[in-house]
């Protein structure tokens, strides 16, 4: 029985949640690749991206919710998320029309095209604070829990209640759908095809007639549905404010190194090691230690590793022992 | 217009825009001294800021986005510098702190050098294991202990261990002069953790180095913010002491209300004025100091070595020159040019708020800072530092005039007119993305660019 507690006790703080931000993670991490294997820079106006396409869907959302229009149970948010990819879409062609294309043609540095990222980031900081201010909005409707704790519990007599959120469900079920399609265009699809050639060897691939605008252009579109589904997911999933997708860059970042710069499964698996080391290191295991440990053993403190404000440090340090040990990333990334 | 000239008109601008802000309040200027002068003191510190980022990015290519980080650092500094130290912090705990971070330490060392002198296999594995996981519950037993220690020491206004100050709880603030001490203080810590980004993150290529100092500025915030013991966290410093004399000691002296009579400056404000004009002295002297340095190093053979460095890594590692170990150099002279600027900023402020330390306000600013002023060129940055700063405090009242104009023709109490007028303060952001955006793209050597 205390096994059994210990293992609902895991699953409830430290499995489930892991999965589901390892999904946001892996879904933003997709998206920083695929521009590093395309457009060969880091994004640095990622995380702001995402708050814009995620506050898109909100305003989509709210004018559903005040229209009457829902689908209960899920929250009215999956209905608004393709609108708002549209428009997210529309303004990442836009950016890279107005900002980017020209450093390409003029072949500039990779360190050029990131600081005018920085410029991006700059702009969409503002645009997002201006349409939507600084401040926690709430968009979630419909159904919360799937499994509520305390069904949970009287339903199998444990001491211990799982917990299941509807946001948490979606997350994965959504991530795992985004992830099976991505990978079907990228492999059979011509235009997937196209790309992977043109991420491989530029000039071989333009010398076989590929169109570099028009492959930079769907990379542009496919980065706007990752990062409106996972920018919406996170703010489902715990809130949205602005601020903090802008910190999501940095495990997003570490995220997509982690796994190889570049390499599409690289960085769902490297979503997934920064998500279960942030919640396992910042995770107070005393309860899990409680039912496990005889009386005598029990920890009297909180068994916690580390405060949760120091999960930043957490992905920074496997950032960089990562690239300190094997530089292209668990999975074979581009070169360093 | 040749360079020689373009230099001193484009200063001429700026310090007439200064001018403007203090003496006229037409359009978006105040026309006050005091609103000018405060802008002039951050812009000076800004300066100090983007020269040390010119160092880093103008002289040697290495982009850094961890300023916020080193900036925050040097504020620390002046905390421990200049604070008294809190009584009884270092018996009832503060001597537990540091043991429990020799501990720490030493497990650190002592893992790696298993790692090195044992031969790869599961024995060695394990050892290092096993010492870090021992190691680290020893380190927490001890350190824990001593951070309650403090932390227990009257919470509301102390709880941590304090600076150096001399003077006592009581007296401290007629140390004024420790916070100036704690300037070059501050430029070592920053110095020092510096190295230790240097070590691991130089040798990748420069957007990881990029991504691993925005990291590590996070995380220097992060710490900042939790450990109480250290500089209190989120609960804060104020009432650092000064270096400069207090407004209010101004007004009770005799002498000074008579010399601002004599002006025909009300008291208030002509101390308020004089304790800004203070800080600039200090602040421009400090400047000065740094651009003549910066200049004698660019022209010097170590100048033109790293910008050899900068243009062509390969042949300069042909001719000789240990590319690693100057970019290691410079990367942690700019680091220290932030917190010592880190440390002058929180003196200014009086008080040391994390909270504060955000990476748009204190790392990109800068970034924009240099790339507008002309990065490669030390005029060239200190000037984007002036510009940019003045224009960060004025967008707002511009930003506002703005929306006034859009909106004047709206009828009142609209909800979109509300929220237009609500939202000018934002116009900041967008408007550096843009200015970032423009130079970048029709000016990329930006105003004064590099000879």
């Amino acid at each position: 029985m205390d096994f059994l507690n210990a293992l609902v006790a895991l699953s409830n703080f430290v499995l489930i949640p892991a999965i589901a931000y390892g999904s946001q993670l892996a879904l933003g991490a997709l998206g920083v690749t695929l521009i590093y294997g395309i457009l060969r820079f880091s994004n640095f106006a990622h995380g702001d991206t995402m708050a814009f396409g995620a506050m898109v869907t909100i305003l989509f959302t709210w004018w559903f919710q005040s229209m009457g229009i829902s689908i209960h149970p899920l929250p009215t948010a999956l209905l608004a998320l393709p609108f708002g990819i549209v428009v997210t879409a529309m303004l990442l062609i836009l950016t890279d029309r107005t900002v980017y294309r020209f450093y390409r043609r003029v072949k500039a540095k990779p360190i050029v095209f990131v600081m005018a990222s920085m410029g991006v980031m700059f702009i969409m900081n503002g645009v997002v604070r201006f349409i939507i201010g600084p401040g926690d909005q709430r968009f979630a409707d419909g159904e919360r829990f799937i499994i509520r704790a305390r069904d949970f519990k009287n339903a199998t007599g444990l001491n211990e209640g799982l917990a299941f959120k509807t946001s948490q469900g979606i997350t994965i079920v959504t991530a795992i759908i985004v992830v099976a399609v991505l990978f079907w265009f990228l492999n059979r699809t011509r235009t997937g095809k196209s790309m992977r050639a043109f991420s491989d060897n530029e000039d071989l691939a333009l010398l076989s007639g590929i169109n570099p605008e028009r492959v930079v252009m769907i990379t542009w579109i496919i980065v706007a549905a990752l990062i409106t589904i996972a920018g919406t997911l996170y703010g489902l999933d715990k809130t949205f404010k602005p601020f903090t997708y802008f910190q999501l860059l940095l495990p997003i970042f570490a995220s997509a190194i982690v796994g190889g710069l570049g390499n599409p499964l690289g960085a769902i698996a490297g979503g997934f090691v920064i998500a279960f080391s942030e919640v396992t290191i910042t995770y107070a295991w005393k309860k899990v230690a409680v039912y496990l440990l005889p009386e005598s053993l029990e920890p009297s403190g909180l068994v916690q590793l580390m405060s949760t404000d120091y999960k930043f440090a957490v992905s920074f340090v496997i950032l960089i022992v990562v690239l300190l040990i094997k530089p292209t990333g668990l999975f074979k990334g581009q070169s360093v | 217009m040749s360079q020689s000239l373009r230099t001193p008109v484009l200063f001429f601008v700026v310090a007439l825009l200064f001018i403007l802000e203090g003496s006229t309040s037409f359009w978006v200027f105040s026309g006050s001294w005091n609103s000018s002068l405060a802008i002039l003191n951050m812009a000076l510190i800004s300066a100090i800021m983007a020269l040390g980022v010119n160092l880093q990015w103008g002289y040697a290519g290495l982009f850094n986005v961890g300023i916020m980080g080193f900036v925050a650092l040097g504020g620390l500094a002046t905390v421990l510098i200049s604070m008294p130290v809190t009584h009884g912090a270092w018996s009832q705990g503060g001597i537990g702190i540091v043991f429990g971070l020799l501990v720490g330490a030493a497990t650190v060392i002592a893992a790696v050098l298993l790692h090195t002198r044992m031969a790869a296999g599961r024995s060695r594995t394990l050892a290092v294991l096993g010492t870090l996981i021992v190691g680290f519950f020893v380190y927490r037993y001890i350190f824990d202990a001593g951070v309650a220690g403090v932390e227990a020491i009257n919470p509301a206004q102390t709880g941590f261990l304090g600076g150096l100050n001399p003077g006592g709880p009581d007296n401290y603030k007629a140390h004024g002069y420790m916070t100036v001490l704690a300037w070059p203080v501050g430029g070592l810590l920053a110095a020092g953790a510096a190295w230790v980004v240097g070590k691991t993150a130089l040798g990748l290529r420069s957007d990881y180095l990029a991504i691993a100092t925005l990291g590590i500025s996070e995380i220097v915030i992060a710490v900042i913010k939790n450990e109480d013991w250290l500089s209190r966290g989120v609960k804060n410093v104020i009432g650092l002491p000064r270096p400069v004399p207090y407004e209010i000691d101004l007004q009770q002296s005799a002498d000074f209300v008579a010399r601002a009579d004599s002006l025909g400056l009300d008291t208030t404000t002509a101390s308020t004025l004089a304790v800004k004009l203070s800080y600039s002295a200090l602040f421009t002297v400090v400047l000065v100091a740094l651009i003549i340095l910066a200049q004698l190093s660019l022209n010097s053979p170590w100048g033109r070595m790293m910008r050899a460095i900068r243009d062509n890594e390969v042949a300069a590692q042909a001719m000789g020159k240990d590319v690693t170990k100057r970019h290691l150099q410079i990367f942690v002279l700019g680091s220290a040019l932030c917190g010592l600027a880190g440390a002058m900023m929180t003196t200014l402020d009086g008080q040391f708020i994390p909270g504060t330390y955000q990476p748009l306000r204190f790392t990109f600013l800068i970034w924009v800072m240099v790339i507008v002023g002309g990065s490669g060129n030390n005029f060239g940055s200190v000037l984007g530092a002036f510009l940019i700063w003045y224009l960060w405090v004025q967008v707002e009242p511009l930003g506002q005039w703005l929306m006034a104009v859009i909106t004047s023709s709206m009828a009142d109490g609209s909800a979109l007119k509300d929220h237009l007028i609500n939202s000018a303060a934002y116009m900041r952001l967008f408007s550096m993305g843009i200015v970032l955006l423009l130079v970048l793209r029709f000016s990329p050597r930006g105003l004064i660019p590099e000879k």
